[in-house]
């Protein structure tokens, strides 16, 4: 066995049975469920607190529902620019697999930047993390837990996002890049997934 | 193998029926319908989401299927942990509302 047969065998010895094309795809789907124990215990014990309060407010009534609703739409775009970024990859054009990348990138940006106006304009009006004038004091602090988790979660998403661009840009064949790239895409997807539930759990019901 | 690439979907189409599903779902806030049966729908429209862009986006569909338990973990402890957080929940919220009863009675006489 030559040194390098030998180096490449140390970094993936076998197939995994769960997702046989790549040992690092299964990496992401086990960090996505730890993640997403987390994201779940939130929500859970917001529903929970929520459940069982006399004076829990109406969040869409608070929080108006307008701007974040346009957040979602942009949300499930820049899922699309992801899925586009990987589609364009696999039929070997880079530029425009990283133009995608790019244009999820700047949903991204776009997402977190309205989360940044969306708290700035609810703090005046009152809502602080230990206290609101509408009701539950508890409402203000499972609201900037939840939605703070999941903006770092976008913000994190962003950077990978940009450090994919370049990844691309250094690996002139496009297969040496696939795998990394579609490993990216279920990041950015779950971070839109959870999204869905924090849109519902913590603005509509 | 890293040029192991997937059936693709139509993605636009699974686009649309999330833009879809997210205007039903602000159309349901609206609606002229008891708490409860809002609550429902709005847990089962997210739930859809959810799967539409789990099963074609992240390719959960092109997966093996132990992957999906992999991916369904979660939310089988999240519903769960609802469920055991429920009932101490309410018994604090009871003690509390029997305490506001008892200190705003007196002050109506």
């Amino acid at each position: 066995m030559s040194p390098s047969a030998s180096v490449h065998s140390a970094v993936e010895p076998a197939e995994t049975p769960l997702t046989p094309e790549s040992w690092g795809k299964l990496g992401m789907w086990i960090f996505l469920a730890g993640d997403a124990v987390g994201f779940g215990v939130l929500l859970a014990s917001y529903g929970g607190m929520r459940a069982t309060s006399a004076d829990w407010p109406s969040p869409y009534a608070v929080l108006g529902i307008n701007l974040t609703a346009a957040m979602t739409f942009l949300l499930i775009c820049s899922s699309v620019t992801m899925v586009k970024a990987l589609e364009w990859l696999g039929k070997g054009d880079r530029s425009k697999c990283r133009m995608f990348l790019f244009f999820t990138a700047l949903g991204g940006a776009i997402f977190v930047s309205c989360q940044a106006y969306e708290w700035s304009k609810l703090i005046h009006e009152g809502l602080h993390i230990n206290g609101n004038p509408w009701g539950a004091s508890l409402f203000g602090t499972s609201f900037f837990l939840v939605t703070g988790f999941h903006g770092l979660h976008v913000t994190g998403g962003v950077i990978y996002l940009v450090s994919m661009i370049r990844y691309v840009t250094n690996r002139p064949a496009p297969a040496a890049s696939y795998n990394a790239v579609e490993i990216t895409g279920l990041y950015w997807h779950f971070v839109d997934l959870v999204w869905i539930m924090v849109f519902t759990f913590m603005y509509l019901i | 193998m890293a040029g192991a690439e997937h059936k693709h979907p139509n993605y636009m189409a699974i686009f649309w029926y999330l833009a879809i599903l997210t205007v039903i779902e602000i159309a349901v806030i609206y609606a002229p319908l008891n708490k409860t049966t809002i609550v429902v729908l709005l847990c089962a429209l997210a739930l859809g989401k959810a799967v539409l862009v789990a099963m074609y986006f992240m390719h959960l569909r092109f997966e093996t299927g132990t992957l999906g338990l992999v991916a369904i973990t979660p939310l089988m402890i999240a519903t769960l942990l609802v469920f055991l957080l429920l009932p101490d929940g309410f018994a604090v919220a009871k003690r509390t509302v029997g305490v506001k009863a008892a200190v705003s009675a007196p002050a109506k006489h």
